[in-house]
């Protein structure tokens, strides 16, 4: 596959009884070479085509099932998507270096504190791309309190296909997205807003 | 002629065997560092960074990355090292924190083998089709040794070869 | 108003290239020479219609009209007039109409040529450029249009669009956002340019060859007729390379030329096809081998133009941050899967017609070098290749992205280019068809004891490093061979003709251009060579973070941090520059000041390097980081280059023996009479 570019190399030199070597498909003879050549034109277009189908695809689309993932925190303790059947998910991905994040880190906090003593909606945090040392000082200036966590090996960023930081989805009891913010919350009732009717679907 | 094509073949077994070595030589060029006393010294960090890219600004070294994130990541493995970590540890670290395409080169295992392998692969088997074609290429004996020698040598032989290419132009 | 003009010349463009193709197809097919001589008049109205378009963005750029959502993109008041008129290439719609400007203007000045002896060539050639023409011009109309532009809707939002969407008022925004400052260089105002000359010229000799193939005339007509052509498409290739190191160099800050980044791999790629082919060609010419390969060459050279573009417009191979949003990455993947079938299975229809008549009769014949030659350019352009394709097949085979980085290309093409530089050497030395160990030992062994004696003068400067020996070997024995080669010729000349030794030289090389072109292109090589080791082997850098009046010390060079000031300029930049007192061995040898400069207008830094620039090396200083408020202490990157500057020497020779070799003929008519009569007044002397 990989030297798709210069399949035809054999056959340039080809010395006449090797060009003899034929296969038959479809009631067609193909020569070997020129068999190799399609197979290897095939395949890179076939590649290329699979990679831009991947990098055109937006991200993950309202009503569809989340990708299942498992944040570990900070503190080191796991929490899986799985584990959170029957809450709404509030997931952010932010990062320490990531300006705009700050705009809606103390919202986000506000909101968690008044979401947390009813128990059905989990905030998590997802730290793309930091050091440990800058995101305990990010979360320590904004008093964040929800379970926070790094990104390890940008699995759950990429299995959101997220373009940037921060963004938010919000995910419904059954386990299906219901919202997403790319960009930043402006407000308090923004982000209750988003959260707001999925409880009530519930009672 | 037959000497001539074998030593023909060696070269070509040289060449084709010169190209490998480039690829099949360890990718590590890790140098050992002993840390001063008075914590890591900016080369110390960029040697190591030197050997990272992070995926907030692509394909650009780690050492020379402008913007934010990447000085974060400069001062990480400056912690790190003043912790006494050795640089493969920190590499390591980065890798299970941010995944393989934090490191150079892809490490060599699984599929990534692919990587190595190809184009070592695709020169050997293209050195082979070209030899083997340049072999039933010369099928018709050529000029005898002696019809040679008279090509060779004399100024007047050289000029006359160039004027004739030049005719056929 | 202009915007509708142009956008409206864009669109009869369109029109006209596909009756152009139409027409050219009926006619070639049904032998009607009238409907060819109609798509040849198409095809030369296709130029002066996409200067309209073009000339019409570059009147929006340089008045300033930002309701043109892509004035508003690229230009800002604060912008020099010429900046304005370059920043038709400066985002992606406005270079795609000049991609479109330039091959409209190559295909009309090809059409303009005597047909008359290939008469048959004419209408494929036509179709060739045309279908390449209306994709590109496609793309602008459909996805990617500069003429796009801002209105306002009630609701109050900003919406694009051609034609003025009901209840919306023009929007006009008081200022641009202003061309990339990266882009601001003079190296990167003429390097897109330039590379686009390149991609765009190697398009004639593929629609060329695509006409022998359709045709059946496949001899080496095709490569004749295009010869010049690909020559001239190969000097703006290898000069937008070489400009886009040197603006690597100047710009980007990290101390380098070439990065082995995607996108100067792409661009790098058909210039690997098409040196191949160059050389390649002339087996053909002078012995009709290898026609099956020198098609393949075109080929995979013109697909390979279309595939860099498709790499780095599409986005495919970026990360999560940059999504393609346009419909412009599965478009070029069309056009590119088409246009290589339909030229594959030309050629295999074609395969057996292709058979060399003559065989190789010796394996140190200048034809099988260059054969090897070939086979060389080839393999390092499979590891660019599957370094490139690499990252996209482990993401979506295992999930994980990947870095393919310098490392690897450096390591699995360095010694790929060692054997290059040794044929470079061999070759010129072994003489067509009949050549054996025997004859080319007796050519090689002068140049050869010289290039010991350098190795021995290297060795004894002290250097160690074998890689560095190797490499230097390498140059001193492909210079002393191709020295070698203008001594012998002109000293032949002198002994035949009795012209002085200079004018001889001078005779030779003007009767052969694109032999003694070529030999000056492989000085100029020797010439990169050396900067490339100076700096690949021998580069040091240092980073230290000091105060003012402190030092940093790098080899023999010792730097002290004088002052650092931080102001603003008229033409909206923040720059912080320092200024450095540079010595050398204790010896004070100049100032250097390094800034950043801050764009307002697109948020951007840049880094801007001082350099101290000699033969012997480079001093290159970058300002990292300083402490904002007292400006007393400043973090400073280091290197130094040796050599370097051999590097842009060579590429300077290299151009020039580029020219030599692409200078067109005077008339052949005349070129014999006076060279016989030369002769004849030689000969009575």
């Amino acid at each position: 596959m990989s030297d798709t570019p210069t399949p035809p190399e054999p056959e340039n030199v080809e010395s006449p009884e090797k060009s003899k070597r034929k296969v038959a498909i479809f009631g067609r003879n193909f020569s070997v070479g020129a068999l190799a050549a399609w197979i290897g034109l095939f395949a890179l277009l076939a590649l290329l085509a699979v990679g831009m189908l991947r990098n055109q695809e937006g991200p993950v689309t309202v009503g569809e099932t989340v990708p299942d993932f498992t944040l570990t925190t900070f503190e080191g303790e796991q929490i899986s998507l799985a584990d959170l059947k029957d809450k709404v998910v509030v997931l952010n991905f932010w990062a320490s270096w990531c300006k705009p994040c700050e705009e809606e880190a103390a919202d986000l906090e506000t909101a968690w504190r008044i979401y947390e003593p009813g128990g059905e909606v989990v905030f998590l945090g997802v730290d793309y791309v930091d050091t440990e040392t800058e995101a305990q000082i990010y979360l320590e200036k904004f008093d964040i309190t929800y379970p926070n966590g790094p990104d390890l090996r940008t699995k759950i960023s990429q299995a959101f296909r997220i373009r940037g930081v921060p963004e938010t989805y919000i995910i419904d009891k059954n386990g299906k997205l219901a919202a997403f913010k790319i960009s930043p919350f402006l407000s308090l009732a923004e982000i209750q807003g988003m959260i707001d009717p999925l409880l009530a679907v519930q009672n | 002629m037959m000497i001539n094509r074998r030593s023909f073949f060696i070269i070509y077994v040289i060449l084709v065997l010169i190209s490998l070595t480039g690829i099949l030589l360890p990718l590590d060029g890790a140098l050992a560092q002993e840390i001063s006393p008075s914590g890591p010294t900016d080369d110390e960090v960029n040697a190591i960074a030197k050997q990272l890219y992070c995926p907030v600004c692509e394909n650009i070294p780690l050492d020379v990355c402008p913007t934010q994130a990447c000085t974060q990541w400069r001062e990480l493995i400056r912690e790190k090292l003043t912790e006494g970590w050795k640089e493969d540890e920190i590499k390591n670290y980065f890798v299970a924190q941010y995944g393989d395409r934090v490191l150079a080169a892809p490490p060599a295992r699984g599929l990534n083998w692919l990587v190595y392998i190809i184009p070592p692969l695709a020169i050997v088997g293209g050195g082979y089709i070209l030899y083997r074609a340049l072999k039933a290429w010369k099928q018709v004996p050529p000029v005898s040794e002696e019809e040679s020698q008279s090509f060779a040598e004399q100024d007047d032989e050289y000029a006359a070869r160039i004027e004739e290419e030049l005719r056929r132009r | 108003m202009v915007a509708n003009l142009g956008y409206g010349a864009l669109v009869i463009t369109f029109l006209i290239s596909i009756y152009g193709i139409g027409a050219a197809y009926y006619g070639a097919r049904n032998n009607k020479h009238a409907w060819v001589s109609s798509a040849r008049n198409a095809m030369l109205l296709t130029f002066p219609l996409v200067s309209v378009s073009a000339l019409c963005i570059i009147y929006l750029l340089v008045t300033n009209a930002y309701q043109v959502d892509y004035v508003a993109s690229v230009t800002s008041n604060s912008m020099p007039l010429y900046l304005k008129v370059t920043a038709l290439w400066g985002g992606q719609p406005g270079s795609l109409i000049f991609w479109s400007w330039l091959l409209a203007a190559f295909a009309s000045a090809v059409t303009l040529r005597k047909w008359k002896r290939d008469q048959e060539f004419l209408p494929w050639v036509i179709i060739v450029s045309l279908v390449t023409l209306a994709f590109f011009l496609a793309l602008s109309i459909f996805f990617e249009n500069p003429f796009v532009r801002l209105w306002q809707t009630a609701s109050g939002g900003i919406v694009t669009a051609m034609l003025q969407p009901s209840n919306s008022i023009p929007f006009i925004p008081a200022d641009g956002s202003g061309l990339n400052p990266l882009l601001r260089h003079p190296g990167m105002i003429i390097h897109p340019p330039m590379l686009y000359l390149g991609f765009v010229s190697f398009v004639i000799p593929y629609a060329f060859a695509i006409a022998a193939l359709v045709t059946g005339r496949t001899d080496d007509r095709w490569i004749r007729i295009t010869r010049r052509w690909t020559l001239v498409a190969w000097l703006f290739l290898s000069l937008g390379l070489i400009l886009g190191g040197r603006w690597a160099y100047d710009v980007l800050g990290w101390g380098g030329y070439w990065g082995w980044d995607p996108v100067e791999i792409a661009a790098f790629m058909p210039w690997l096809t098409g040196t191949a082919f160059l050389h390649s060609v002339m087996i053909q010419e002078k012995r009709g081998m290898l026609k099956h390969w020198n098609m393949i060459l075109i080929i995979l050279t013109y697909e390979l133009v279309i595939f860099g573009t498709f790499l780095t417009r599409s986005g495919v191979l970026s990360s999560v941050h940059a999504f393609a949003q346009s419909a412009i990455g599965p478009a070029f993947f069309v056009f590119m899967g088409l246009t290589f079938v339909v030229s594959l299975s030309l050629l295999l229809r074609r395969w057996n017609d292709l058979k060399a008549k003559t065989q190789m009769t010796s394996l140190f014949s200048r034809e099988a070098l260059f054969l090897l030659n070939n086979f060389l350019f080839i393999g390092i352009l499979i590891v660019c290749f599957w370094g490139v394709i690499f990252p996209l097949i482990s993401e979506i085979f295992t999930g994980q992205k990947v870095t393919v980085g310098p490392q690897f290309y450096e390591r699995a093409t360095a010694p790929l280019f060692a054997g290059l530089l040794l044929l470079m050497g061999v070759a010129p030395l072994a003489a067509w068809r009949y050549s054996s160990m025997k004859t080319l030992g007796r050519a090689i062994w002068k140049p050869f004891i010289f290039s010991l004696v350098v190795v021995g003068v290297v060795l004894f400067s002290g250097i160690r490093n074998w890689a560095a020996v190797l490499g230097f070997w390498l140059c001193a024995f492909v210079a002393a061979v191709t020295l070698y080669e203008f001594w012998r010729g002109a000293r032949a000349r002198h002994r035949r003709s009795g012209e002085s030794l200079p004018v001889a030289l001078w005779h030779l090389a003007g009767r052969n251009r694109r032999r003694y072109g070529g030999y000056i292109i492989h000085l100029g090589v020797v010439l990169m060579a050396i900067g490339i080791i100076g700096i690949e082997v021998f580069q040091t850098e240092t980073q230290g973070t000091i105060s003012q009046g402190e030092q940093i010390t790098l080899g023999e060079y010792t730097v002290a941090f004088n002052s650092l000031s931080v102001f603003d300029t008229a033409d909206g930049r923040n720059v912080a520059r320092a200024v450095m007192a540079v010595s050398k061995d204790g010896q004070y040898v100049g100032e250097l000041y390094p800034r950043r400069d801050y764009y307002y207008e697109s948020q951007q830094p840049m880094t801007i390097p001082g350099v101290r620039s000699t033969w012997e090396d480079d001093f290159y200083i970058l300002l990292i980081d300083w402490q904002p408020i007292s400006t007393a202490g400043a973090t400073f990157k280091i290197y130094h280059n040796p050599l370097v500057n051999w590097l842009w020497l060579g590429g300077f020779v290299f151009i020039l023996g580029t020219l030599v070799a692409a200078w067109p003929d005077r008339d052949p008519e005349r070129v014999k009479v006076k060279t016989s009569s030369a002769q004849y007044a030689a000969a009575k002397a």
